[in-house]
């Protein structure tokens, strides 16, 4: 009696624990078609979820309760249900979707549709599209403002950020950036917006009311030629005073100073970093790393790489829940 | 008189709006033989037009937003056309993207140096156009003979086949890719053990009981060499690399101008966004994306980025802009494409095809430099016979 009820205060014990800092992070493997399911507590893959085609972009809804993933092969969004890893629905995103995002309320999904050089605007209560708006040649990033008021969409060949006016859908401004813009986003106070260029090399930091470029950040890497060097992530934590970049082949994420843009430190991960993500608690962040099969896992205050995670083919995305 | 002058400001200003709001590219372009040893390899009519074409789309999307529209002239040559002539057909073109061969190119270039003419290399692969005839006005898009052959090279080294046996076309312009190979397997460490010459000695590439003839000559022709590891074809005439494939006495692969091919681009090519870029492609004009296309391509989107970063039309203004440390051309190759400041060749990657897949993409691994591995391709820097004028 008096064992079990030791096993049963550590049962408790351990599960008191999980409550408190377990998360679940949820990868996209381009190549294998598949969800790797990492416990950021354990910092090991739980569960592989099936999923469709070439699955890139995903996010979980603002409530929780569905994983959204891009797979663009089969042209559309799947929603997989968090508590049952059942794909339960699949949205009208368009053609190849790569990268969207929600408004603050949840209630909208934002789709990039690279075939077409279109957002398209889906409503994700009823699961159908209402609209859409013509930008340029091949978008691809996609970014809201904190109060929702206006969407950002980068173009990759046309090298532009798009300014969307949510509201009316119409594009109030055109930012030019470096060569490919892959990703995009704001300060959590809304005052800058990061546009990361994946050829070019740099990440523009704009004024969000001016729509000018105030500050550019380039990268340098002793060892490396310019070409190797290639900006896509982008996580700023969320009292906006430390950035990370991820630099794709160059296989480092850079820590950039929020407030003087200066980089201060690059942390080698695993070969062709693409996108990242922090635990909710902000302790963590997980890179993908397409080429090396893993996720690399810096912790954020130390800004030291703690581990690597080995996942499916070419890890693309990451979202991770609060559950 | 002050608003008086300010309005003539603001009137000059307009004017000048004005002018700089829509630029005329001319593709000059003189139709080659579309004799190829396989079908599927004919040209199409609009062969690297088609490119050009997506590109000027691609441009007035970006265009739309800064207020700049791009159109294209397409300008046809014969051969028998006095060379200088056609690339001045319209009078006020001052960016010619130049689809000819390489001495039209050179008289087209001089006369319209004059008039501050910017040419942009599409078609033409020799080197002397980059080396002792190079002209400070001539950009070139299309990669170098030496480029591609130093593609190949690398590949066949990486793979440890460093034993070559080298057939040579009798023409030309197989001649010159011989020497180019040779000069690739000096480089980095390839031995070529025999070398033959295949003479053209005229015929059809079409007949209809030919393939009989074909698989007993060409064993035949493969034979007695001393121990190889790769055969490596110069036939840009296309005679008989073609037919060398799964013919050779020994079973040896091929590679060159048949089997592993090096290119600037290939429609089965899918990495780096190239997928996006296949399917604008084959939705626009309903057929698959060749090199010459991409080329075209590439040379109009560097207009359109000098004209975008410039806020310029003129000429002068972009090639400074396109030279310099800020110009990177995004082109799915997964790396930026930048000039080659001392002889006006863009730096790419060059990807090798079996003709169904991608096999690989050079450089490759290990080939280290100095200023950007891109630069492993090619004649670099010390090397070049080229002096700007």
């Amino acid at each position: 009696m008096q064992i079990i009820a030791t096993l049963l205060g550590t049962a408790l014990l351990v599960l008191a624990h999980a409550q408190a800092s377990a998360f679940t992070a949820f990868v996209s493997n381009e190549k294998s078609n598949t969800i790797s399911v990492i416990d950021t507590e354990k910092l090991a893959v739980v569960k592989t979820i099936k999923v469709g085609q070439r699955p890139r972009g995903i996010e979980l809804t603002k409530d929780g309760k569905f994983i959204l993933v891009a797979v663009g092969d089969d042209d559309t969004i799947q929603m997989i249900e968090t508590a049952t890893y059942e794909i339960v629905a699949t949205l009208p995103s368009g053609p190849d979707p790569e990268l969207f995002t929600q408004d603050p309320t949840g209630r909208l999904l934002y789709v990039a549709n690279e075939n077409d050089n279109t957002v398209t605007v889906i409503d994700l209560s009823s699961r159908a599209r209402i609209g859409e708006v013509q930008v340029g040649v091949e978008p691809e990033g996609m970014a809201i403002s904190p109060d929702g008021k206006i969407l950002v969409n980068t173009s990759e060949t046309t090298n532009m950020a798009h300014f969307i006016d949510t509201e009316t859908r119409r594009i109030v401004a055109n930012v030019l950036v470096d060569a490919r813009p892959r990703f995009a986003e704001f300060k959590r106070d809304g005052s800058e917006l990061w546009v990361s260029s994946e050829i070019g090399g740099t990440v523009s930091v704009i004024d969000p009311t001016k729509h000018e470029v105030t500050a550019k950040i380039a990268f340098e890497i002793p060892g490396l030629r310019k070409e190797a060097i290639q900006a896509v992530g982008i996580s700023i934590v969320g009292d906006g005073k430390t950035a990370f970049v991820a630099l794709g082949p160059a296989n480092r994420v850079a820590v950039v100073n929020g407030a003087t843009h200066a980089v201060q430190k690059y942390l080698l991960v695993g070969q062709r970093v693409w996108h990242m993500a922090f635990t909710p608690d902000e302790k963590y962040l997980l890179t993908t790393n397409g080429i090396s099969n893993d996720v690399s896992v810096i912790d954020v205050s130390s800004l030291k790489v703690i581990k690597s995670v080995q996942v499916g083919e070419l890890p693309w995305g990451v979202a991770i829940s609060r559950k | 008189m002050r608003r008086f002058l300010a309005g003539l400001v603001l009137l000059a200003w307009m004017a000048a709006c004005a002018d700089a709001a829509e630029v005329k590219i001319v593709y000059l372009r003189e139709m080659e033989s579309k004799a190829r040893l396989s079908l599927v390899d004919i040209p199409a009519n609009d062969d690297g037009l088609a490119g050009a074409q997506l590109a000027i789309d691609d441009n007035n999307t970006t265009g739309k937003f800064l207020d700049q529209q791009f159109s294209l002239v397409e300008v046809r040559a014969s051969p028998q056309d006095d060379p200088a002539t056609a690339a001045l057909v319209e009078g006020d073109a001052a960016l010619v993207i130049a689809d000819v061969p390489p001495d039209r190119l050179l008289k087209a270039a001089d006369a319209g140096r004059t008039r501050n003419t910017l040419f942009f290399n599409v078609g033409a692969i020799d080197d002397r156009l980059r080396e002792e005839d190079c002209r400070g006005n001539v950009i070139h898009v299309a990669p170098s003979r030496s480029m591609l052959a130093d593609g190949v090279a690398q590949y066949l080294v990486w793979k440890q086949w460093r034993k070559w046996f080298l057939i040579v076309g009798s023409h030309a312009e197989d001649r010159l890719y011989g020497d180019e190979l040779r000069r690739s397997a000096k480089r980095f460490g390839a031995r070529i053990v025999q070398e033959k010459v295949f003479e053209d000695t005229g015929g059809a590439r079409r007949t209809d009981s030919g393939i009989a003839q074909i698989q007993r000559q060409l064993p035949v022709f493969t034979q007695g060499v001393p121990a190889y590891d790769v055969l490596v074809a110069a036939d840009e005439s296309e005679v008989f690399a073609g037919y060398l494939p799964y013919r050779t006495w020994d079973p040896r692969p091929v590679a060159g101008s048949a089997g592993l091919v090096p290119t600037s681009w290939d429609a089965a090519f899918d990495q780096w966004g190239a997928v996006q870029m296949q399917n604008r492609f084959m939705k626009a004009f309903g057929r698959r994306m060749t090199a010459r296309d991409m080329q075209a391509w590439s040379a109009v989107r560097m207009i359109g980025e000098a004209a975008a970063r410039t806020r310029s039309f003129d000429p002068g203004t972009m090639l400074d802009f396109l030279k310099g440390p800020d110009f990177a051309l995004a082109a799915f190759k997964g790396q930026r494409l930048t000039l080659r400041d001392w002889n006006l060749q863009l730096r790419q990657p060059i990807l090798l095809t079996d003709g169904r897949m991608v096999v690989s993409v050079s450089p490759q691994e290990g080939f280290l430099h100095q200023v950007s591995e891109l630069d492993t391709l090619g004649v670099d820097r010390p090397e070049t016979r080229c002096r700007l004028k």
